[in-house]
């Protein structure tokens, strides 16, 4: 099968100072991957990279074989800190409809099905109650799923979700990753940046393991192991074992 | 005579009375997106900075809206290239730039040796409308509201997530500078009637007025050009009966329709915010 996405030699910084370097990997179509790697790894410099929002030093990345340009309407990312105004007139159901935008194009306004559409991804994250809320007047879990709901709303086949459990309580977190399997099961390509490793190896088929470098990629048991993943957490031997992970 | 009677018999008041309608729809409209864009500054900023603008173009004798188009644009792009080429920030490279264009104009407009053009300019002259301006005024007006029809979607989702947009391939900077062209044609539009000082209350008021009413952005647009509108009407009743400068009048009548929002909206007023705490707490004690 041919990758979805395809990244050689990509290089990333700041003002000169690396954020990531030489990272190479290619992940087949209906993976479910989970990027992890400390703070500051570069996890979310990667998304942003692969995206075009930063610009990139050096390196190549293709979807499907083509340049993310050619392909962006496809893809769905949900930042890890949306740098937006919780103020804004605007409710639920609406944020959510805003995720059929890339499909309308111009000039077209979103109508019943776009509507409809978009109170069934409400349903599939449970905030279906909610669609005429404020989206300030929602707790931090609620907005995340709402977030959540937009990306799906987006009929991408491929996700970025950059930390999406941040504040999710532990049932939603387990619903919205069955969300992502039966996604994953339909032949989309979903990449979670995660920060709690106690379950990395249940929920994803493969994993990333990022600091600065790339660390290791492939499946997920056989990157989760502690001499591995020591590598990444500098030696934090004691803290892998807290999370569970064995040898 | 009444203000009816009036509008009915001259022409002259009934050209005011319908640029000044317009001119409170459309800042009634871009001024929600520059509220909530946090850009209330910058709508000050294009407003003084059009005034050298017009004084070239006056000189030069051609219209005046050319002038102002071009001088505000270009001070909106001075603007952004300060504030992203250093770490100066937004707000302080406004306030450079702006007054800079502002004393320019100051300095231009005195090679006119007419002061009264300047306080026209300043201060507005709504009864002194001629059809040119009208005409000038309801083709800005249209063309705003086309484009605001036309991109709403666009508009919506690059001031509510500027990342989202990007990333799907919306040009968010030039959505940006469209923006700001479409803020130099109202601000243009609204000189006769409110005049350069006054301009920016007559697209933060009433956009702040329905913000405080509504949480969609739609209704928040309908709302903000009525009280457009309405505070135009008003206040030039008001400029016209008791012979007041009708961009003061015209802000004033704003001002009180946003004061009774501020107390009385159902949901963001703060009488009713009191009076649902109080019940709230009688009810626990
Ligand atoms: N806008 C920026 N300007 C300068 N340096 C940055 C910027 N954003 C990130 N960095 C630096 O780049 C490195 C990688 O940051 P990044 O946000 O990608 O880390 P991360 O792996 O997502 O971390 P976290 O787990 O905390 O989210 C960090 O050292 C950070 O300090
Ligand atoms: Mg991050």
């Amino acid at each position: 099968m041919k990758p979805v996405l395809h990244v050689s030699n990509l290089f990333v910084s700041y003002h000169g100072n690396d954020a990531i370097r030489d990272v190479n990997f290619s992940v087949k179509p209906g993976k479910l991957v989970g990027i992890i790697g400390p703070n500051g790894a570069g996890k979310s410099t990667l998304l942003k990279a692969l995206l075009n929002l930063i610009p990139r030093d050096k390196g190549e990345v293709l979807f499907h074989g083509k340049s993310f340009a050619d392909i962006r309407k496809s893809v769905a990312y949900l930042p890890q800190r949306s740098q937006i105004d919780w103020d804004f007139p605007i409710n639920v159901l609406d944020t959510v409809i805003i995720g059929t935008y890339p499909g309308l194009g111009f000039f077209k306004k979103p109508r019943k099905k776009e509507k409809e559409w978009a109170l069934q991804c409400l349903k599939e994250v449970g905030m279906d109650g909610f669609s005429k809320r404020q989206i300030g007047e929602l707790s931090g879990g609620q907005q995340q799923r709402v977030f959540l709901a937009r990306a799906l709303a987006q009929k991408a086949d491929i996700f970025f979700l950059d930390e999406p459990f941040v504040g999710v309580d532990v049932l939603s977190e387990e619903t919205i990753i069955r969300i992502l399997k039966k996604l994953t099961s339909m032949g989309k390509t979903i990449f979670v940046v995660h920060h709690d490793l106690s379950k990395a190896n249940e929920y994803f088929d493969q994993l990333l393991l990022l600091n600065k470098e790339l660390i290791q990629f492939g499946d997920a048991n056989i990157v989760f192991q502690k001499d591995i993943l020591a590598r990444a957490y500098s030696g934090q031997f004691s803290f892998l074992e807290e999370m569970g992970v064995n040898a | 005579m009444s203000f009816i009677d009036a509008v009915i018999q001259y022409e002259f008041l009934q050209k005011a009375l319908l640029t000044s309608t317009m001119v409170g729809i459309i800042c009634g409209v871009i001024g929600c997106f520059i509220i909530l864009r946090g850009m209330a500054l910058m709508g000050d900023a294009i407003s003084h900075a059009v005034l050298p603008g017009v004084a070239i173009a006056y000189m030069l004798g051609v219209n005046f809206f050319i002038g102002a188009v071009i001088s505000g644009v270009v001070t909106a792009m001075g603007i952004g290239f300060v504030s992203q080429n250093s770490r100066i920030k937004n707000d302080i490279s406004i306030g450079i730039m702006f007054t800079a264009a502002f004393a320019l104009g100051i300095i231009l407009i005195t090679f006119m040796k007419s002061s009264t053009d300047l306080y026209h300019i300043l201060f507005g002259n709504v009864l002194a409308v001629r059809p040119s301006d009208m005409w000038i005024t309801l083709g800005i007006g249209i063309f705003v509201l086309l484009s605001v029809y036309l991109f709403y979607k666009e508009l919506l989702v690059s001031s509510f997530d500027s990342t989202m947009a990007q990333a799907y391939g919306l040009p968010t900077k030039w959505i940006h500078y469209f923006l700001m062209t479409l803020l130099t044609m109202v601000t243009v539009a609204s000189l006769q009637t409110v005049g350069i000082i006054l301009v920016v209350a007559m697209l933060i008021t009433p956009a702040a007025t329905a913000y405080l009413l509504t949480d969609r952005l739609w209704i928040m647009i309908y709302l903000s050009a009525v009280f457009g509108v309405i505070a135009s009407i008003v206040g030039l009743y008001f400029s016209f009966t008791y012979n007041l400068a009708s961009g003061a009048t015209i802000v004033l009548v704003s001002t009180v329709l946003f004061l009774l929002a501020f107390f009385f909206s159902p949901k963001q007023g703060i009488l009713w915010r009191a009076i649902k705490s109080r019940n709230k707490k009688m009810s626990l004690s």
